[in-house]
């Protein structure tokens, strides 16, 4: 009897299985097949082709290289006469007059040998550059009135110099060289960031931190009028090339901007959110009304807001500040408001069965409740405005994203670019970390 | 100690008892004072600071605050016949934009997943290298997406692909640490059913540990993708295609082109608005939120 009545169930429920799992079946190649699909549809909307077309991956190979190497340029000015050397050719590395790198011997005025690496070398001889190649011999480049004349030893250009009539570039293991009618030069790579504490105008040029140690400790003063740790902090922090203190202060602002947009965002949003929330708000068109408004400033975007704010402000931490602070109090509204909506009314009749006035009974019984909830919330949004404030920095000018995008733009800095990459990584990092110990400290046990 | 108890009720005791708790209100008021104080006088400063630094200053600024949007929507009212015309020629910008958020949210997703799963204790592939995955994701969440997108503008030239790169890469590790704090809370018993019959550990997961996670991950993702559309807006800004790029042409290019800036707004906000609106529906159904 039961068996028959149950039949057409067990049939209905074998059909109902062997169709469920035939949806997902379906699902399980349909999911993958419309993310292919997908794909495949941004790879030619993104243009992916032609993007391979375009990329230079000279410039990848030079970012790379510069970002953990440096070159020193020997100069022999061809019009006028004379030799220089600089780091990075540029004029804040300029070696001082009667200063001259390790790896380069004076035969002369208007003469030197510069010993390259990979055991090649340069002998600049006035306007002739003369270049050795162990196992190949000596490449002779000359000037010769307005015509630059290159001899090898076999007589044919191998591939890696490539030479016409007004310049010879020459692409060695070890260095490399480039002659035109201005100027005769040598460069040398070397590992590391020069000139990083240091520049070379600086006393301390040069010095082990041992030397500097025992300077430190030392009473005889190497700057007149100031204490030797005085002048090293001041060579350092005024270091032309880099641009600690700069730098510093850059960060400093971004968070600066983080900190003020942050907590100013948490106290206009806190009243607000009182507002917009059902228990402790009556009116019904007050609620509605503050919970457009988040809606809106939340919708507005950080970077609208960004760009109005730039053109009222001008350039600077307090355009990024107000920027932060408007978007977030969009978000802080919804998210205190929706935390009120979950408070416990029983603290709350607590406090009031004491005879607490409104304000004691918000005091007491509503804020010790949200506290937790509004200190982590406004903790993690800190420590996300950190990189915000990189991206806003960028856009209105301020902060170390302005800095970055300085750097980026001449094209030719990357050593600096990486340093400002390393820095900001581990602003954001400490930022992570110091926000995580206070959500512990002040949260314990919530 | 006996006297004490058995004299709990009389009033020097509760006197004392009072005394002591007053105090520690006292200093628990104190310290909560100072760290007022300190607060305020963090928040003051700072402000000053912020003003001096800035190019223009506050008092000044707060005036004019008006002004460009006034200019804007004047110029936006006086052409208002050119908006819709304006917008539809916006819109593949937009659908770039929106793109690049999609795109970054799924490869970011798809490689949090799997970084997720080798950092989970319990599900790791390699359970000695839990640390290291971790401090990966650390990493890629630190680095703002702008660092990335510039360095790949310069290498690959302006367009899409830099941002959708840079924002993959932060989407990576940020939802990479939620999904593995999803993880965690998974039930390990499928995973040992599986184990028992011999699957292997790709198996596992997806057979074992996906199916118990998934609505939680696609609920992160979702958020994250709306994320993920403002930061692509404000990385075309900055020089990599999208609706941010063509604001900012028309927004350098100042009066006169401020129908354009009123259109791209108006495209950005419903945009904004209608994912903020799509992906809370959607993540609530997802994870039954009441």
């Amino acid at each position: 009897m039961t068996a028959i009545a149950d039949m057409p169930q067990t049939e209905n429920l074998h059909d109902t299985a062997t169709r469920l799992i035939g949806r997902k079946r379906l699902l399980a190649f349909a999911v993958p097949g419309v993310i292919l699909a997908y794909f495949v549809y941004l790879f030619f909307a993104f243009d992916i082709p032609g993007l391979m077309d375009r990329a230079r991956m000279d410039n990848a190979a030079i970012l790379v290289a510069d970002s953990y190497s440096y070159k020193t340029h020997v100069t022999h000015d061809n019009r006028v006469g004379g030799l220089g050397f600089a780091v990075e050719g540029e004029a804040k590395g300029t070696y001082p007059e009667g200063m001259v790198p390790e790896f380069v011997t004076m035969s002369g005025d208007d003469a030197a040998r510069i010993e390259l690496k990979a055991g090649e070398a340069a002998e600049i001889d006035g306007s002739t550059l003369r270049y050795t190649v162990p196992d190949y011999g000596t490449v002779v480049v000359t000037l010769e009135g307005r015509e630059i004349l290159l001899e090898t030893p076999d007589g044919e250009v191998p591939d890696w110099i490539s030479a016409s009539s007004s310049r010879v570039n020459i692409t060695g293991a070890g260095g490399r060289a480039s002659v035109t009618r201005a100027r005769t030069e040598v460069f040398r790579y070397a590992f590391g960031w020069e000139l990083f504490w240091f520049t070379l105008d600086s006393q301390f040029y040069g010095k082990t931190p041992a030397e500097l140690a025992g300077l430190v400790l030392s009473g005889d003063r190497v700057v007149d009028g100031k204490s030797n740790l005085a002048a090293i902090a001041h060579d350092v922090w005024y270091n032309k090339m880099w641009r600690h203190g700069d730098v510093l202060w850059a960060i400093f602002e971004t968070i600066l901007m983080a900190f003020l947009g942050t907590m100013g965002a948490a106290l206009v949003a806190l009243p607000m959110a009182f507002l917009a929330a059902k228990n402790f708000s009556r009116l019904m068109s007050i609620r509605f009304a503050m919970r457009r408004l988040f809606d809106f400033v939340r919708g507005v975007d950080g970077l609208i807001w960004t760009i109005i704010l730039s053109r009222a402000f001008g350039p600077g931490p307090m355009t990024g500040a107000l920027a932060i602070l408007i978007t977030d109090t969009g978000s802080f509204g919804k998210m205190f408001s929706e935390a009120l909506e979950n408070v416990d009314d029983r603290q709350i009749e607590g406090v009031a069965s004491t005879g607490a006035k409104t304000l004691h009974r918000y005091r007491f019984g509503v804020i010790p409740q949200i506290t937790p909830v509004l200190l982590s919330q406004v903790l993690y949004y800190l420590e996300s405005n950190t990189r915000s404030a990189t991206i806003i920095g960028a856009i209105t000018g301020g902060g170390i994203g302005l800095l970055l995008t300085q750097a980026m733009i001449t094209q030719k800095d990357w050593e600096e670019v990486s340093y400002y990459i390393v820095l900001i990584v581990l602003m954001v990092m400490a930022m992570d970390t110091i926000s995580g110990w206070l959500r512990r400290r002040l949260i314990k046990g919530a | 100690m006996a006297d004490t108890t058995l004299n709990q009720g009389s009033p020097e005791v509760t006197a004392e008892i009072r005394d002591a708790y007053m105090a520690m209100t006292r200093t628990k008021r104190m310290y909560g004072g100072i760290m007022l104080v300190v607060f305020i006088a963090l928040m003051v400063s700072g402000f000053m600071l912020a003003d001096s630094r800035n190019a223009g200053g506050f008092w000044n600024g707060i005036l004019n605050i008006f002004q460009f949007p006034g200019e804007v929507l004047a110029e936006a009212s006086a052409k208002a016949a050119n908006l819709p015309a304006l917008m539809v020629k916006f819109f593949p910008s937009l659908l770039e934009t929106i793109n690049i958020a999609a795109a970054s949210t799924l490869v970011g997703g798809l490689i949090a997943i799997v970084l997720s799963l080798l950092s989970t204790r319990g599900l790791a592939r390699f359970p000695a290298l839990i640390g290291l995955f971790r401090r990966m994701m650390d990493i890629m969440r630190a680095v703002p997406e702008i660092v990335i997108a510039l360095v790949l503008i310069f290498i690959l030239g302006g367009g899409p692909v830099p941002a959708m790169i840079a924002i993959a890469f932060h989407t990576a590790g940020a939802l990479g640490k939620l999904f593995s704090e999803v993880n965690e809370n998974a039930d390990l018993k499928p995973v040992e059913g599986l184990a028992s019959v011999g699957a292997n550990w790709s198996q596992r997961m997806l057979l074992g540990v996906v199916p118990q996670v998934a609505p939680n991950w696609l609920s992160y993702a979702l958020l994250r993708f709306e994320i993920n559309i403002r930061a692509s807006a404000i990385l075309g800004f900055v020089g990599s295609g999208g609706i941010g790029y063509d604001l900012k042409n028309a927004f350098s290019w100042g009066q006169g082109r401020y129908d354009e800036v009123a259109a791209i707004f108006i495209l950005l906000f419903l945009t904004i608005v209608f994912f903020d609106q799509l992906s809370s529906h959607y993540r609530n159904k997802l994870v039954g939120k009441v």
